[in-house]
C-alpha cells in the first residue's frame, strides 16, 4: 500500500499539478509537497506528490552501482 | 534520468553478495519491515543469493494485514446501511472479516467504491449529498498525510457528508513493541523507504540507542536491498547500532515537513490494536477535536457483531517474524490467494501471498 511511483511535474497551478508517470499524465495534489516545481521528479502516492526525487543523489547511487560492477569485474 | 544496464546490475549484485560473504557473519535474522520490500526480495530472488547464515524475515509492514477484523466488521456493517457509500483502496476488498468481506457485501448490494486517491471520496460526497460517504482510512505514515489533506480539504469545502473510519498505524512504535516481545528475535531492520520519506530518520534513532539494533532505510530496487543488507551486516560486524540511509535519493534526513504538518494538524497519536501484535501504545492516529466532525464512529451509529480472528490462522506470528507462512497448517491448502483465510494471504504485499506466489527453494524446507 505504501507503493509510490516516480513522475515528472509538467504543470502546476496553485496546489494542483499534472505529473507524467511513464508517459501517462495524472492530476496530483501538491498540498503535501508545495515546493514541487515544473520539471521536478516527484514520488506520487494515492494522488499526492509526497517527496521530491533528489536527482543528484539518484545519479550518485547509479554511479556507485556502476563502479562496484566494474570493480567486481576486475577483481572477480 | 540515466539508467543502468542489466549486466551492470548483475555485476554490482555479485559485488554486494561477495562482500556480504566475505564478512563471515554468525547467523543473523534481518527483518524487512515493509511489504513492498517483501515482494521485491522475492521477485529478485534475493534470499537465494545471500549466504545461509543470513535469514530475511518479513515484518508487520502490510497495512491491510495488520488491520484487525473488528475494523473490517465495522466497515462491512456500515456498508449495509442504505444511506452509506464506502470508499476504499482496492486491497481492502477481499480481506476476510469475521464472517464476510467487503467484496461480498458489495455483491449483496452495498455501495462500496474503490478510489485511487482519498480525494476522490470528496467528489463522490458532492455528487451524492443525500448519502454519507465513509473513507476507509488505512495505511502507515506514507498514506496518513493523504487522508489528513483530504480531511482539511473537506473542511475548507464545508462538506458535511464525508467521514473517515480511521485505522492509520505508525511504524516506529510497532518496531519497539516487536523488540519487546519474548519470541521475536531480530538482529537488524531494513526500514520502509516510503514511510521514511515522510517521517525522516529521527523516529528510528531509539532502536539503536535503546535497543541496540542496527537499522538501514532501504530503497526498493534489488541493488538497493542488497546494499542495505550489506550495510546492516557491516554494522553488526563492527558492533554499531545506528540508523543509516541507503535511500537518500528519496529520503531526506528530516523527511517531509509539510506532510507531517498536515498530519499533525488533523491527527494525534493514540493506542491502536494491530492484528497479531495486540494493542500498542501510541501506534495509531485519531482525529483531533477540531476535526472530530469527520469521525464516522463518533457520528454515525453502527451495530457490529462479535469480532474474532480466523481460526487456525497464524497471521499474528507471521507478522511478527516468529514463523514463516509455511509453518501455518492452512498455508497453500485451506488458505490460498483465491480463497484466503487470513489477511496475510490477500494483499499482494502480504507475506503469505508473497510466499505462495514466489516461494520455492530452500526456504520451503
Ligand atoms: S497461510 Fe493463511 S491462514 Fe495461515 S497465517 Fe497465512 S493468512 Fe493466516
Amino acid at each position: 500500500m505504501c507503493l509510490a511511483v516516480p513522475g515528472k511535474v509538467i504543470t502546476k497551478i496553485d496546489m494542483l499539478g499534472t505529473v507524467d508517470i511513464s508517459g501517462v499524465t495524472r492530476q496530483v495534489s501538491l498540498i503535501l509537497l508545495p515546493e514541487a516545481e515544473i520539471g521536478d521528479y516527484v514520488l506520487v502516492h494515492a494522488g499526492f506528490a509526497i517527496q521530491k526525487i533528489d536527482e543528484e543523489e539518484a545519479q550518485k547511487t547509479l554511479e556507485l552501482f556502476k563502479e562496484l560492477g566494474l570493480y567486481a569485474e576486475h577483481n572477480g | 534520468m540515466q539508467s543502468i544496464t542489466v549486466s551492470e546490475v548483475k555485476k554490482a549484485a555479485d559485488f554486494f553478495v561477495s562482500e556480504i560473504k566475505n564478512l563471515n557473519v554468525r547467523p543473523l535474522r534481518l527483518m524487512e519491515v515493509c511489504g513492498t520490500h517483501t515482494v521485491a526480495i522475492f521477485k529478485a530472488g534475493i534470499r537465494q543469493m545471500l549466504p545461509v547464515e543470513i535469514e530475511l524475515v518479513s515484518g508487520p509492514g502490510c497495512p491491510v494485514c495488520v488491520t484487525p477484523n473488528e475494523y473490517l466488521d465495522t466497515a462491512i456493517a456500515y456498508s449495509r446501511q442504505s444511506d452509506v457509500i464506502i470508499t476504499t483502496f482496492g486491497d481492502m476488498l477481499r480481506v476476510p472479516g469475521t464472517e464476510t468481506t467487503l467484496l461480498d457485501a458489495r455483491a449483496q448490494g452495498g455501495d462500496i467504491r474503490i478510489v485511487y486517491s482519498p480525494l476522490d471520496s470528496l467528489e463522490i460526497a458532492k455528487a451524492n449529498p443525500a448519502k454519507k460517504v465513509i473513507f476507509l482510512a488505512v495505511g502507515f505514515e506514507t498514506t496518513a498525510p493523504t487522508a489528513a489533506a483530504t480531511i482539511l480539504t473537506a473542511k475548507q469545502q464545508n462538506l458535511s457528508n464525508f467521514f473517515v473510519l480511521s485505522a492509520h498505524k505508525l511504524v516506529p512504535p510497532a518496531l519497539e513493541a516487536l523488540l519487546a516481545m519474548p519470541h521475536v528475535k531480530v538482529d537488524g531492520f531494513l526500514l520502509p523507504g516510503h514511510v521514511s520519506a515522510i517521517i525522516g530518520l529521527a523516529p528510528y534513532e531509539i532502536l539503536g540507542t535503546q535497543h541496540n539494533i542496527p537499522t538501514v532505510v532501504a530503497g526498493f530496487e534489488p541493488l538497493d536491498i542488497l546494499r542495505s543488507v550489506y550495510m546492516l551486516v557491516k554494522q553488526v560486524i563492527e558492533g554499531r547500532a545506528e540508523i543509516e540511509n541507503q535511500y537518500s535519493r528519496i529520503v531526506p534526513i528530516d523527511g517531509n515537513k509539510a506532510a507531517r504538518q498536515v498530519l499533525e494538524q488533523v491527527y494525534q497519536p493514540c493506542d491502536a490494536v494491530w492484528r497479531g501484535l495486540g494493542k500498542i501504545p501510541g501506534s495509531g492516529l485519531e482525529l483531533k477535536s477540531g476535526y472530530n466532525e469527520f469521525d464516522a464512529l463518533a457520528h454515525l451509529p453502527v451495530k457490529v457483531g462479535h469480532s474474532q480472528e480466523p481460526r487456525g490462522c497464524r497471521c499474528g506470528e507471521v507478522l511478527s517474524g516468529i514463523v514463516k507462512p509455511t509453518a501455518c497448517p492452512l498455508f497453500g491448502t485451506a488458505c490460498q490467494p483465491e480463497h484466503p483465510v487470513g489477511a496475510c494471504m490477500v494483499s499482494v504485499e502480504g507475506s503469505c501471498a508473497a510466499w505462495y506466489k514466489y516461494g520455492a527453494g530452500r526456504w520451503q524446507m
